[in-house]
């Protein structure tokens, strides 16, 4: 049975090859064979999954060793596998919602040309993904961590003859950049430390190193967190990135890619748990992105934007969770995973709404949509339902969770955090019940496009459809399934450890609060877009929302600090370079020019000065031999 | 003295002579040797009764046979065990039969092939009254430029006297680096050295040069050869022998007493140094190196280049082999006195060659300077003084001479209307014209920088490996700042072969008969072998790298 790890890798990955190599003769198949090999790398995962859950809670690791990748001395680096509850976890996401996204692009990416190139590229993100989620060392962690990379920064640019695609690709590209030098630096400190970065060996060691080691290792890791899970302040490539298709942005940069940052650090728990500085700045780090993302979310009028920074804050939420330690791990995953249910039904929908709508994303353009599009009203009214924390819904058991943990952390930091995420509670139910009115209620206010055309809103295809339904019922049920009776953290204990969290006030509490400020929020949005027209130009709006639609001045700050002192930097070391290192580099060479051209004039061609030169160098010879001796 | 003891005089002296022993000489041993001196004496024969149509051809095929026959006996001998377990002194205690004399010998035999294929190429020059010409004087005797010459031309004479001088001066150079006594090692000396000087002033073309080239190499010869000389004399009476055995054990104190004649100067040190820094002195002349050097560019120059060519690669070969068993052999017990001072020249070798190489404008001259640079490196594989040492310095001699002979072959190939086109500005966008051409000379001067996946590189790697692991560390430091000076006017004369214009009117490429060819050839194929797979050549010159006491 453990020899079928790699197989759910060399499904998608075999996808990948054949579609990228094949040319057009695939054109008319391509779509098909690359779901296809999605979906079997889901069946081998759900194989596992039964096969796994038939054994011990203790026992239900598996492990593959598939070949010694790079043997130097003692550096030992090898491709193999570890499967373990965590992954599993993340198998079944990725491939179950990576299935229902490739049958979705058939239908939404149906009149697009490079179809098959798609489909190749979502292969290769599932395969390079599923690579980083079961690697057993974190090199070939890192290997699949730069494969999602590269799928993510294809598939943002795939419409590159938008330029505006093009830059959000290279943006998201360079930002990730800055984190992945921090996964490799903390690699190479593990290496350093414990001589290898095998997640076994580096974990057990983990308690018995220097804290302060260790404490960089973290920070190092949360580095590479924030890069990939766009958090402050790596976040500025995120909404850019909405550039790409649809169900890129619902499989990569919300169900996903973007959570691999929350599992890097839940993988690496050993590390923080013996770190409490690197986990206070974890928890620190997810609070105000949490509140970052929430506040981007409101002020955002395109529709993929206001999502995207709804994810960036429900990443914000996971984050900080995995600061809190044994007590929060499995709440950080558990939200993980309901959360990449209803984001990535809440995209699905987004692009229904778009596939009707003429590719508007402009929410103020939308309204009154619910009676053109029941299903996609429906599902992604579900979804919403789910992500505000509705109780009996996905969100709601997750979220709940968090507040709680954080509340748990205990003395004032315990009650900022609690804070903080009930706030963040309130505003996600703001903006999200401002994307529900503003898109499917009040009157329609669509208007014809650039080149004239009347939207006629509709329903999307079956293709589209289906899997919108199915990740709704994900939405609706998967957080009773795994909150009630802590089933999910008895099934993750054995990775994550878990300690129950003892908040200061009664958990009874803590939901009523929760419930209320959800209402609050729901409230205040329903004031604000449900009672009042919506206007289809923005108005000025205050500070704060110019502020927020600039997703909070974070390109601006980048470049003044960045660009700008980037730029003046390199300046000045060109002129260093010019000045200083090519004056030295020059000034050698003209010597050594200058000493060749007076030594060459010693051979003047007399056979008599030759002879002296002869003379003389024996004489010094004899000299230098005796004088040898006598020292 | 009275009457008795005078007749006792006269009847010890009139005793039959049949107390000297007749010396033993093991001739299968000292086969290589022989049969190059046998085929030399022939050769003149040939030169004195065979007619002058008939000569080039006979002395020819006489010579490559002869050479090819001594390489066949060396390596049955190296087969035979004999440059490992049955190692031996032959001839009385005069020559060592061992590993590095059989490496070198074998690689100087083979690097005389190629060189002689050079010598009777006759396709470059244009034909002279309907005559096909070769590198050398169709005449030596007379006078440049004079009436007498101008017949020789005319008559279609040629000097195929090089053939036998190219076999004598082989065969001392394959005695040098076996010699086991001072005195054979100077007879030597004399025997390749005399024969190279009158090569030297043979060039059809620039004769004047030539004769110039030639003069001054005879008189820094005789020069230095007059220090050797002494320094044997001084070591003669420091040891009462000129046995490299005797003299060793007299170094390290294990033999006394040898000639009660020499009772006052035996043991005396100052004579052991001096003498041994005289010696020295003669051997350094013969690598070129600084401050020793001055002949080599003058005489590369304006020597014809094939024997240029063979200079280059055969004479280094020799007297480093020399050089070795000198400082391995006969002086280890000096290893303190001599390591210092060999630093030193092998660092102002390194750095003299390298440096003056940069402004030089003509390519005989430049190449004259990198073999100057090459000496130095070669020190420092021997200041090693581990068997390390040895095994890299035989590698380096067997890689650099094909690489030598290889890249003088192409210089003779480049010619205007005056000749060879010397001149590094005529070299110009020789790259766009003749895109071959230009691209062996590249590798040729690839593997002179010591560039990777060529021979340059296995070498220099294996000596600075040894230096290194000799305690030479600092040594290498300034062999590896040489070597990147040296990159300069090497990788300088790439670019202006594929970077530049041609010129107007530029050189011609002659295309060459397949002598040429093949020595050129041969060239390319062992730099890139001895490049991409040097560990089998390696091997064989660690297991030649041991010298027989």
């Amino acid at each position: 049975m453990d020899n079928l790890i790699a197989l759910l890798i060399a499904a998608p990955l075999l996808g990948a090859a054949v579609l990228l190599c094949g040319g057009r003769r695939l054109d008319k198949i391509g779509h098909w064979l690359g779901t296809l090999l999605a979906a079997s790398s889901f069946v081998i995962g759900l194989v596992l999954f039964a096969d796994m859950l038939g054994r011990s809670a203790d026992d239900r690791a598996m492990y593959q060793h598939l070949f010694s990748w790079i043997p130097v001395g003692g550096f030992q680096a090898d491709i193999a596998f570890q499967l373990d509850q965590l992954s599993m976890t993340f198998v079944l996401l990725i491939t179950g919602v990576g299935t229902l996204i490739h049958v979705y692009s058939i239908g939404y990416m149906e009149h697009d040309e490079r179809r098959r190139r798609f489909f190749g590229y979502l292969n290769l993100f599932v395969a390079a993904m599923l690579l980083l989620v079961l690697a057993d060392n974190y090199l070939l962690l890192y290997f699949g961590w730069e494969g999602v990379g590269l799928a993510s920064y294809l598939l943002i640019g795939f419409w590159q003859h938008k330029p505006s695609a093009a830059t959000a690709a290279k943006k998201a590209f360079l930002v990730n950049r800055v984190g992945d030098i921090g996964l490799s630096i903390a690699i190479m400190l593990m290496f350093t430390t414990f001589g290898t970065f095998a997640f076994g060996p580096v974990l057990e060691s983990a308690g018995e190193t220097s804290e302060g080691k260790l404490t960089a290792i973290g920070l190092m890791l949360l580095l590479a967190a924030c890069g990939k899970s766009a958090q402050v302040p790596l976040q500025s490539w995120l909404g850019d990135a909405m550039e790409g298709p649809t169900p890129v942005s619902a499989l990569i940069h919300a169900a996903t890619m973007v959570t691999a940052g929350v599992y890097l650090i839940v993988r690496s728990a050993d590390i923080f748990n013996a770190a409490p500085d690197a986990q206070l700045v974890v928890t620190v780090v997810g609070a105000v992105t949490l509140l970052f993302g929430a506040i981007v979310g409101c002020a955002k009028d395109d529709i993929k934007k206001a999502l995207a920074g709804s994810t960036m804050s429900q990443i914000g939420y996971m984050i900080l969770a995995a600061g809190l330690g044994p007590i929060g791990y499995a709440f950080a995953i558990m939200h993980l995973v309901t959360h990449g249910f209803f984001k990535a039904g809440l995209f699905l929908g987004a692009g229904s709404v778009m596939h009707g709508m003429n590719d508007e994303v402009d929410m103020r353009k939308y309204g009154g949509l619910r009676k053109y599009m029941p299903v996609t009203f429906v599902t992604f009214g579900l979804g919403y339902l789910a992500i505000i924390g509705f109780p009996g819904l996905s969100g709601f058991f997750s979220k709940d969770k968090i507040i709680e943990a954080a509340f748990a952390k205990g003395g004032t930091e315990g009650w900022i955090l609690g804070a903080v995420t009930l706030l963040g509670a309130a505003i996600t139910a703001y903006y999200m019940t401002r994307v529900m009115l503003m898109t499917f209620f009040g009157e329609k206010r669509w208007q014809p496009d650039a080149e004239g055309r009347e939207p006629h809103p509709h329903e999307s295809p079956k293709s589209m459809t289906i899997p919108m339904v199915l990740l709704a019922f994900g939405s609706v049920f998967a957080g009773g399934v795994f909150g009630i009776g802590d089933r999910f953290v008895t099934w993750l204990e054995p990775v994550t450890a878990f300690e129950h969290g003892h908040p200061p006030i009664s958990a009874g509490a803590i939901t009523s609060a929760t419930v209320a400020v959800m209402v609050i929020g729901v409230g205040i949005a329903y004031l604000q877009y449900g009672r009042r027209p919506v206007p289809v130009v923005a108005p000025r709006g205050s500070l704060l929302t110019r502020a927020a639609r600039r997703d909070l001045l974070q390109d601006d700050f980048n470049h003044a600090v960045f660009v700008t002192g980037g730029t003046h930097l390199t300046r000045s070391l060109v002129y260093v370079d010019h000045s200083l290192v090519d004056g030295v580099v020059n000034g050698t060479a003209a010597g050594v020019g200058g000493l060749s051209g007076r030594l060459r004039k010693l051979q003047n061609g007399y056979v008599r000065s030759y002879a002296v030169s002869m003379f003389g160098g024996t004489a010094v010879l004899i000299a230098a031999t005796l004088l040898m001796r006598a020292v | 003295m009275n009457a008795l003891a005078v007749h006792s005089l006269w009847t010890t002296a009139a005793e039959p002579l049949n107390k000297i022993p007749a010396p033993k000489i093991e001739y299968t041993q000292l086969a290589p040797v022989l049969i190059v001196v046998g085929a030399a004496v022939l050769s003149v024969l040939v030169e004195a009764f065979v007619p002058r149509k008939g000569r080039y051809f006979s002395q020819l095929f006489l010579s490559v046979a002869a050479l090819a026959a001594s390489f066949a006996a060396v390596v049955g001998l190296a087969a035979g065990g004999y440059g490992t377990t049955k190692a031996r002194i032959a001839a009385m205690g005069a020559i060592a039969v061992d590993g590095p004399a059989l490496f070198l010998q074998g690689t100087i035999l083979l690097a005389s092939i190629v060189a002689v294929f050079t010598f009777a190429e006759r396709r470059l020059d244009p034909a002279d009254h309907g005559h096909q010409v070769d590198s050398f004087a169709a005449e030596a005797a007379a006078v440049p430029g004079g009436d007498h010459e101008k017949a020789a031309v005319k008559a279609g004479f040629t000097t195929t006297e090089v053939f036998p001088l190219a076999l004598f001066a082989v065969a001392g150079m394959l005695v040098f680096p076996a010699a086991n006594d001072l005195l054979t090692l100077f007879i030597a000396l004399e025997v390749f050295s005399l024969p190279l000087y009158l090569l030297c002033a043979l060039a059809r073309r620039k004769r004047l040069l030539s004769q110039e080239a030639a003069l001054k190499y005879f008189l820094l010869g005789a020069f230095s050869s007059a220090f050797l000389l002494f320094g044997i004399a001084l070591l003669y009476g420091y040891a009462g022998s000129v046995s490299y055995a005797t003299i060793a054990g007299v170094v390290d104190g294990s033999v006394s007493s040898v000639n009660p004649a020499l009772a006052d100067t035996m043991g005396n040190d100052a004579l052991l140094l001096i003498g041994f820094a005289l010696l020295l002195m003669g051997l350094l002349f013969k690598v070129g190196a600084v401050p020793f050097h001055m002949w080599t560019p003058d005489v590369y120059q304006g020597a014809p280049t094939p024997v240029t060519g063979f200079m280059a690669a055969a004479t280094k070969v020799a007297a480093f082999g020399a050089l070795l068993r000198l400082l391995y052999v006969v002086l280890p017990g000096l290893t303190w006195d001599w390591r210092p001072v060999m630093w030193g020249v092998a660092i102002v070798t390194m750095l003299g060659g390298a440096v003056v190489a940069i402004t030089q404008t003509d390519i005989k001259r430049l190449l004259a300077y990198s073999s100057i640079a090459h000496a130095g490196f070669l020190l420092a594989g021997v200041i090693a003084a581990t068997p390390s040492g040895i095994s890299s310095v035989l590698f380096y001699l067997g890689a650099y001479s094909f690489v030598t002979i290889g890249a003088f072959a192409v210089v003779t190939l480049v010619r205007d209307a005056g000749g060879e086109a010397t001149h590094l500005s005529k070299w110009a966008g020789l790259g766009r014209r003749s895109p071959l051409v230009a691209a062996v000379f590249a590798v040729f001067l690839l593997a002179f920088a010591g560039i990777p996946l060529t021979s340059g590189f296995s070498g220099k790697f294996a000596v600075f490996k040894a230096a290194a692991e000799g305690g030479a560390g600092a040594l290498v430091v300034v062999g590896v700042l040489a070597s990147a000076i040296a990159a300069f006017f090497y990788i300088r004369v790439i670019v202006l072969m594929f970077f530049s214009e041609p010129k107007a009117d530029g050189p011609t490429v002659a295309v060459p008969s397949v002598l040429t060819t093949l020595t050129i050839t041969t060239g390319v194929v062992v730099t890139l072998l001895l490049g991409f797979a040097p560990q089998y050549f390696l091997d064989l010159a660690g297991q030649a790298g041991v010298f027989v006491r």
